[in-house]
């Protein structure tokens, strides 16, 4: 069987002034469909270059990117992101901004009021539907994230890539944010790949969490199943074994067995 | 703390006393009071009065001894009368009221500045867009800009043989350097994350200009813009002034040669204040069409 989303050998470097600093070296990784992969490591260790490599957003050194076996080497629709910071257009709506992307991707296939149905199920899901006509300066930056994520959802894509969408959140609204995620994948099964660098939340959403050694060159230390049942419970799962087992063992890794070093020149 | 020692802790919550609710009474809003609003009117209206009352006083005294050469206001309020109280009179082809002068000139610059708003916005996309087009195209236009507007008058009169599209010309060339500038900074600064939507979106280099650029950089184009229109203002003055016509820079030009002074000094202050109009609508549409822009 081939995998959804294959990451085939893929090394990435940046050549900046004649010095050319190694990212990213031998990442192999295959995604089923449906899956929720994490990826965790410590800041600097390649993870959002690693998302943008999947985006299309840069292109990869040597490897390649397989999206149901057709290789990915430019951005495209099927493989929406969340931006950390939203990255909504201030000067349109709430609406607009969801219908700038739902009128591009579903312009000629989706008639005009299908299209209307389809923005408003998406701010539904997250829902939003109450702002639509809010601009994103007056709304707050968890419902920021929202729009963000129904914009990623509108425009129905293979994989759904999340680049830190919580990090920039108070814990309260964060957790809020992590339900709607789960509730949202529960309900649609969509392929999502997270970039985090906070355990509880790759363990409470994942399947399966990925961690990443420590760059320079960094790769895939290891990757951890989350055996856990779905729906999955918060409160619940706070005293759980298996959520206990699992939290350690990333924390194990990124505290005992990589450990980050400042300033590692 | 080790995990075994959070499993063992449990944590009790109790339910604490419902908050007392405590109505919020707002002052009732203060309705209409026209004392207020008088007042307010006076202290920004008053003080430029004034000064104005001032100025004309000084001016009076100092021009009002007979071997003066310049008139005092008393007498550029008798001799120009109908020219300040009849600003729309039309007694022929060459004697036709101060507004009627200001609005022909007025027409020049809308074509000329328009022409400028559209060229120039384009040309400062492209050059905020390709780091070739800056490099080549950048040193050149900061040498141009810095040529004074009529300079460029005897040139465009010889290569239009006419003296019309030549002040056109000359509002053009003056009002496009800073529309060019700005967006070309405007479009250097559009955050990453918007051209990464774009890229997503796979938007084509027209959607991604009208839907993305120019929003984007529309506090600096209008930035521009309002230092163009301002320019070119100066510069139909002073072109009209060499090639003739029934603009309002002719019309100085025509009163100086026939010893006018009173004629000239009105002229001056429909000038001024047909500039300062034209920089305040340009700046409220700016601040129309920019609403929310800026705001992060």
């Amino acid at each position: 069987m081939t995998a959804y989303l294959k990451l085939d050998h893929i090394d990435k470097s940046f050549a900046r002034g004649g010095q050319v600093s190694e990212v990213l070296r031998d990442i192999r990784l295959t995604i089923d469909k449906g899956e929720f992969v994490s990826i965790i490591g410590h800041s600097g260790c390649g993870k959002s270059t690693l998302l943008n490599l999947i985006a299309g957003l840069t292109k990869v050194s040597a490897g390649a990117v397989l999206l149901e076996d057709k290789e990915v080497d430019s951005p495209g629709p099927e493989r929406a992101v969340v931006f950390q910071n939203h990255s909504l257009l201030p000067w349109l709506t709430v609406y607009e901004n969801i219908n700038l992307a739902v009128s591009k991707v579903f312009g000629r296939s989706k008639s005009k009021a299908e299209r209307h149905d389809w923005i408003m199920r998406n701010l539904d899901l997250v829902q939003m539907a109450h702002a639509k006509d809010k601009r994103p300066a007056e709304i707050s930056g968890g419902m920021k994230q929202r729009v963000g994520i129904a914009r990623a959802l509108a425009m129905q894509p293979k994989i759904l890539l999340l680049d830190e969408p919580f990090g920039a959140l108070d814990a309260l609204t964060r957790a809020h944010l992590q339900d709607a995620v789960m509730d949202i994948h529960s309900r649609l099964g969509s392929t999502t790949i997270m970039i985090t660098h906070d355990v509880d939340e790759a363990v409470l959403l994942s399947d399966r969490i990925v961690m990443m050694t420590n760059g320079p060159a960094a790769t895939i230390g290891e990757v951890l199943a989350v055996p856990l049942a779905r729906p999955r419970r918060r409160i619940e799962l706070a005293s759980d074994r298996t959520f206990l087992r699992c939290r350690e063992a990333v924390l194990k890794f990124l505290y005992e067995r990589h450990r980050f070093v400042e300033a590692a020149e | 703390m080790s995990i075994q020692a959070i499993e063992d802790t449990k944590v009790k919550a109790f339910p604490a006393k419902p908050a007392e609710v405590i109505a919020f009474t707002a002052k009732a809003r203060r309705r209409f009071e026209p004392i207020v609003i008088a007042g307010k009117l006076a202290s920004t209206l008053v003080p430029p009065v004034i000064v104005i009352a001032l100025m004309l006083v000084v001016w009076q005294i100092a021009c009002s001894s007979p071997t003066s050469s310049l008139p005092p206001p008393s007498q550029v309020w008798n001799e120009a009368y109908d020219l300040i109280a009849h600003p729309f009179f039309n007694n022929g082809p060459q004697d036709i009221g101060l507004a009627w002068r200001v609005l022909i000139s007025l027409q020049r610059v809308a074509i000329g500045f328009g022409l400028a708003a559209i060229v120039g916005v384009a040309l400062g996309a492209l050059v905020g867009q390709s780091i070739w087009a800056m490099r080549g195209l950048d040193p050149v236009f900061q040498i141009l800009r810095t040529v004074p507007p009529l300079a460029w008058l005897p040139l465009s009169l010889a290569a239009f043989r006419d003296s019309s599209p030549s002040a056109l010309f000359v509002i053009f060339i003056t009002s496009i350097w800073p529309i060019i500038i700005n967006t070309a900074v405007g479009v250097r600064n559009i955050p990453e994350d918007y051209r990464n939507v774009a890229r997503i979106l796979r938007l084509n280099q027209f959607e991604f200009f009208v839907k993305i650029m120019v929003p984007a950089a529309a506090p600096y184009i209008f930035t521009g813009l309002r230092i163009g229109i301002g320019l070119s203002w100066l510069a139909i003055v002073a072109a009209e002034m060499l090639t003739g016509g029934v603009g309002i820079g002719f019309f100085i030009w025509d009163a100086w040669n026939s010893s006018r002074l009173p004629d000239i000094i009105v002229a001056l202050a429909y000038i001024g204040v047909t500039g300062f109009c034209l920089d305040r609508l340009v700046a409220a549409v700016g601040a129309f069409v920019t609403r929310g822009t800026t705001a992060k």
